[in-house]
């Protein structure tokens, strides 16, 4: 990980992820270091995103970590997957080309999403 | 031995009716908070079942555990469908016990309420993975629905190939829009409705009936 100070400083510490380090992790050892990361304080950005398999994991164990004046959840954003791109069955079978999409991960108290569409994600990320 | 194996293949294929008719379709209602997932679950088990799944409020996360409505007979042209319903907790990922304050609750009413709601968000996501057969995925009408709860439950739940029905809520309110869901989700249809007035109940009923019987 990178030497930078924790986001308990000035800033606001992002960790850009690249989808060679993400693919010779397991799905649990995925989350548990997007979550690792954002209990810190920190915005997690994934160059690919996460399988939906992944992403349900990952609300199932945020809800898990949630506690009152702590953590209360992350805020995640993904390009909306394009409808006209939509594989089916086949293109599935033949590879998950559709979870490369960029993903944005952060506490739910210090990132909030302005804009979202197709092409364009705009998020505030506070200090806490 | 031909007579013998005969015997045992019609044998097999009476269980395997019998079997199939006993396994209910789970059809699970899913969605973000406070879309009107227990207003619509109660109104279709009070049209034919007569009896109500769960207390209804527009309070964010009343519902927090999943409830399930068995041997739902749904009629449609002279044919009858029976589904299981399973009326989930919204599903989203943060919750903050402070947002409960503002319904005048005491903290640790509020601090309670939102545990419970972290528990039932997980089982909701549980049943998806393991235990529904379809999916009916509400939304409110007069809310953006591109958000990313809907963008990534709609991609889990198609990443399963479940059958899905969208259900575009609350028609009968003024700012409400249908369009704006068809143009979020045109790979699925659409159908709009008033859970709380019965409005357009009927294309619902068929709708289920096409998709999920």
């Amino acid at each position: 990980m990178p030497e930078a100070k924790a986001s308990d400083g000035d800033g606001v510490q992002i960790d850009l992820i690249s989808a060679e380090r993400m693919d010779g992790l397991a799905s649990m050892e995925k989350i548990r270091m997007i979550l690792d990361g954002v209990r810190d304080g920190k915005i997690v950005i994934l160059e690919n995103g996460l399988s939906p398999d992944e992403e349900s994991k990952l609300i199932e164990v945020t809800m898990t970590e949630i506690s009152p004046d702590e953590f209360n959840g992350i805020e995640i954003e993904t390009y909306p997957r394009s409808s006209t791109s939509d594989s089916g069955i086949l293109g599935r079978i033949m590879g998950r080309e559709e979870t490369s999409k960029l993903t944005v991960i952060g506490p739910a108290n210090q990132i909030e999403t302005l804009h979202k569409d197709e092409t364009v994600i705009s998020a505030l990320v506070s200090r806490k | 031995m031909g007579l013998l194996s005969g015997l045992r293949d019609s044998l097999q294929r009476v269980t395997d009716s019998l079997f199939s008719e006993d396994e209910q379709k789970r059809i699970g209602i899913y969605g973000p908070p406070n879309a009107g997932k227990t207003t619509l679950a109660n109104r279709i088990a009070r049209d034919w079942t007569g009896d109500a799944i769960g207390p209804e409020s527009h309070i964010p996360h009343e519902t927090r555990r999943a409830r399930r409505k068995e041997n739902v007979e749904i009629e449609r042209d002279g044919k009858s469908v029976s589904i299981d319903i399973v009326d989930t907790p919204g599903v989203t990922t943060k919750v903050n016990y402070e947002e409960f304050l503002d319904y005048e609750m005491e903290k640790d009413d509020a601090v309670r309420r939102s545990r419970e709601a972290t528990e039932g968000v997980a089982e909701a996501m549980h049943w998806l993975r393991e235990d529904v057969d379809g999916v009916i995925y509400v939304l409110d009408s007069t809310e953006d629905p591109f958000t990313q709860v809907n963008t990534m439950l709609i991609g889990i739940i198609e990443s399963r190939d479940l059958p899905v029905l969208i259900f575009a809520n609350k028609i009968d309110l003024e700012d409400a829009s249908t369009q704006r869901i068809r143009n979020a989700f045109p790979q699925h249809e659409t159908v709009p409705l008033s859970a709380l007035e019965g409005d357009n109940m009927d294309e619902v009923y068929d709708k289920i009936a096409e998709y999920f019987g």
